[in-house]
């Protein structure tokens, strides 16, 4: 009985795999033989981040409890749910709020909104669980060291990344977690208003840094939190974090081939 | 019964108490390792969420944590525990074999498998999972909206997003030129330097405790204290004008806490000497905050010196302060950037402590020029 469904269904599967189709995305075998095994992640891009053979002990879900990956796994999630939220928002004071309003109301499928939100909660407290792995298996040590320091940037974006798109529903959340978490900008030691020092900063007796140039204004560019706001945080948030984080994986995943695969006791 | 210990949680939640008992029993934790095993990972696991559950019928608790985007402190909770647990008892487990005939765990396992099928399936099923839990987590919970902004209108609590709030505790016992700039600056510069400071060349590559003690303690503490307990606490027990609440407090607007908080330069003019502050210009103003700067330059660049001098330098009872050897180990220049990382580091723990012992404000204290510690 079973063989009379699975007779026609493996015969299927022959045809396709052995379709002229298949054979030119696949350019090898099924990964049963040891050199198909090689060849399938040297043939595919993305596998082929990986190393063709590792140590047993650097692969297992003990050790580096897939931190890292998931980590990626989460921020393609990001690209890919932000991506479609891009088709619906408008960074605007006036659109702004209507526009997350029909996200969740009236657009089909209306779960990109929370997809995004908690995937990027989840982003956050996996990057710290990967950096909590990291330092208990002293990974960081040589010749990890300049992996470790990009990890760091890396953190510092993903945080980053997260502030700057908590604004952008802009409800009553978002623009007041913003302005308390900006304030702090304007004790920027000679570069805030209410920094140390920055009084000292004049030209005969006009006052270099005011409300109108310190580092607060830079961040929010404005006196306080409003449109110009919210278009730098959009674009920050779209464009510029999203590039430099990219561009960061590139070069850290690039590490962890070249520093010699996961680490593992010499 | 439940009342008395609903009144014994919210003092505990208190934040002298919380961080004295979460810091002992850290150390308390690093001490005596037999606590990492799996009986107590299961037992302090089952007290948690049975402490967690029944905390729900409490309205105060459950509107706190029930807020959508407090869910992730409750999953920091969880998973910061699991997987501190779960370092550490590799850690010690790895830690006797090599204490015995045996060699850790990693060593055993260094031939080479193919990632193909090995690594590849387990990254497979990592992503089913996670995309499983996003969407049950997403269609079950919506992503929270308020009411349009409104700039005029200001809450209370104002918070920043749950993963700045340990800074924004900060701000309690700093100015946000020392809690918003200058730690979160040190916190980057200063991770970013522990691969070149540290130079034990142990526990590279598998878990261990032994072999690393003295930066695992420190990191930990870090982590888990400074940088988690007060997200936590920051989420959960800080309410209107930041406020501590006990969990299940209620949220009282008109809660007014008094502020009677002095300066250094007060308890040595007005109260040690009987006199007014010194006042009047720049060199008034060195004069009345001429201990605190003192204390200050002391802690910092004094001690780290004191520090690196030899045990017998020092009188019995201080030899603990002696960080001779690895001033040898190490080298100047790591030496006196690693200790003065660290000494920054416990600048917080200290500054809580004297605020919560004498209501000190500031050590030192010109509001001129916004230059407080
Ligand atoms: C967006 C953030 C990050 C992503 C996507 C990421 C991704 C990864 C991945 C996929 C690996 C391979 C091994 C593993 O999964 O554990 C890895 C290894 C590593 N990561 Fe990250 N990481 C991030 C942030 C960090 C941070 C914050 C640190 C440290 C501060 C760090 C330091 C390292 C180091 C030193 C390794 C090599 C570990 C080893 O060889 O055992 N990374 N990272």
């Amino acid at each position: 009985m079973l063989n009379r469904i699975l007779a026609p269904l493996s015969a299927a599967w022959k045809e396709a795999t052995d379709s002229q189709v298949w054979t030119s995305i696949f350019r090898h075998g099924k990964p049963v033989s040891n050199r198909n095994r090689a060849l399938v992640m040297m043939s595919n891009v993305f596998l082929h981040l990986h190393p063709v053979k590792s140590r047993k002990a650097g692969i297992k879900l003990r050790y580096t409890w897939c931190m890292g990956g998931i980590t990626f796994f989460l921020f393609l999630v990001l690209t890919f749910t932000g991506l479609l939220l891009m088709f619906y928002y408008r960074p605007t004071v006036e659109y702004a709020y209507a526009d997350i309003v029909d996200l969740q109301e009236h657009v089909p499928l209306g779960i990109m909104r929370e997809l995004h939100r908690w995937g990027a909660h989840a982003m956050v407290i996996t990057v710290w669980l990967h950096m909590l792995r990291v330092f208990m298996t002293g990974s960081y040590k040589p010749p990890r060291e300049f992996n470790w320091g990009i990890g760091v940037v890396l953190l510092v974006l993903t945080l980053l990344l997260s502030f700057t798109g908590y604004l952008l529903p802009w409800d009553q959340l978002a623009i007041w977690a913003i302005a308390v978490g900006s304030n702090m900008a304007r004790a920027t030691p000679l570069l805030g208003t209410e920094g140390p020092l920055s009084a000292s900063l004049t030209l005969g007796d006009i006052s270099l840094i005011n409300a109108g140039n310190d580092a607060r204004f830079a961040l929010l560019g404005a006196r306080s939190v409003g449109q110009p706001t919210l278009l730098r945080f959009y674009v920050l948030h779209c464009v510029g974090l999203p590039l430099a984080a990219a561009f960061l994986m590139a070069v850290h995943f690039w590490r962890v081939r070249k520093d010699g695969g996961i680490s593992g006791p010499m | 019964m439940i009342d008395l210990f609903k009144d014994l949680v919210n003092w505990a939640s208190g934040p002298t108490v919380l961080f004295t008992i979460a810091t002992l029993g850290l150390l308390a934790a690093f001490r005596f390792t037999q606590v990492w095993s799996k009986t107590s990972a299961k037992v302090f696991f089952v007290v948690l969420a049975v402490f967690y559950t029944a905390s729900m019928w409490d309205p105060d608790f459950l509107l706190i944590v029930a807020k959508p985007d407090n869910i992730p402190i409750t999953g920091v909770i969880f998973l910061v525990f699991f997987f501190t647990w779960f370092a550490m008892h590799q850690g010690i487990q790895n830690d006797r074999r090599s204490a015995g005939e045996g060699e850790v765990l990693e060593k055993q396992e260094s031939e080479k498998v193919w990632v193909w099928p090995d690594l590849v399936y387990t990254e497979m099923l990592a992503m089913v999972i996670l995309s499983i839990v996003l969407l049950v987590w997403s269609i079950l919970l919506a992503a929270p909206l308020e009411q349009p902004a409104n700039p005029a209108d200001s809450p209370n609590p104002s918070k920043a997003p749950w993963y700045f709030l340990g800074l924004q505790e900060m701000l309690v016992y700093f100015d946000p030129w020392l809690a918003g700039v200058v730690f979160p600056t040190l916190i980057i510069v200063g991770l970013m330097a522990i691969p070149y400071i540290d130079t034990n060349p142990k526990g590279n590559g598998y878990f261990t405790f032994k072999e690393r003690k003295a930066e695992i303690v420190i990191f930990l503490f870090g982590f888990l204290i400074l940088w988690c307990l007060l997200v936590v606490s920051g989420t959960f027990l800080r309410g209107p004008n930041w406020n501590f609440f006990g969990p299940y407090e209620y949220w009282d607007v008109h809660r007014v806490e008094p502020l009677l908080n002095v300066n250094v330069s007060d308890f040595f003019w007005v109260k040690l000497l009987g006199r007014p502050l010194p006042t009047g210009g720049f060199f008034a103003a060195l004069m009345r905050e001429w201990l605190g700067i003192l204390m200050v330059g002391a802690y910092l660049f004094v001690l780290p010196v004191v520090m690196s001098w030899p045990r017998d330098k020092f009188p019995t009872g201080l030899k603990w302060l002696s960080c001779h050897h690895y001033f040898e180990k190490m080298g100047a220049t790591r030496y006196y950037l690693g200790v003065s990382l660290f000494l920054m580091m416990m600048s917080l723990p200290i500054k809580m402590y004297l605020r919560w012992a004498f209501n000190l404000k500031y050590i030192v204290a010109f509001p001129e020029i916004f230059f407080n510690i």
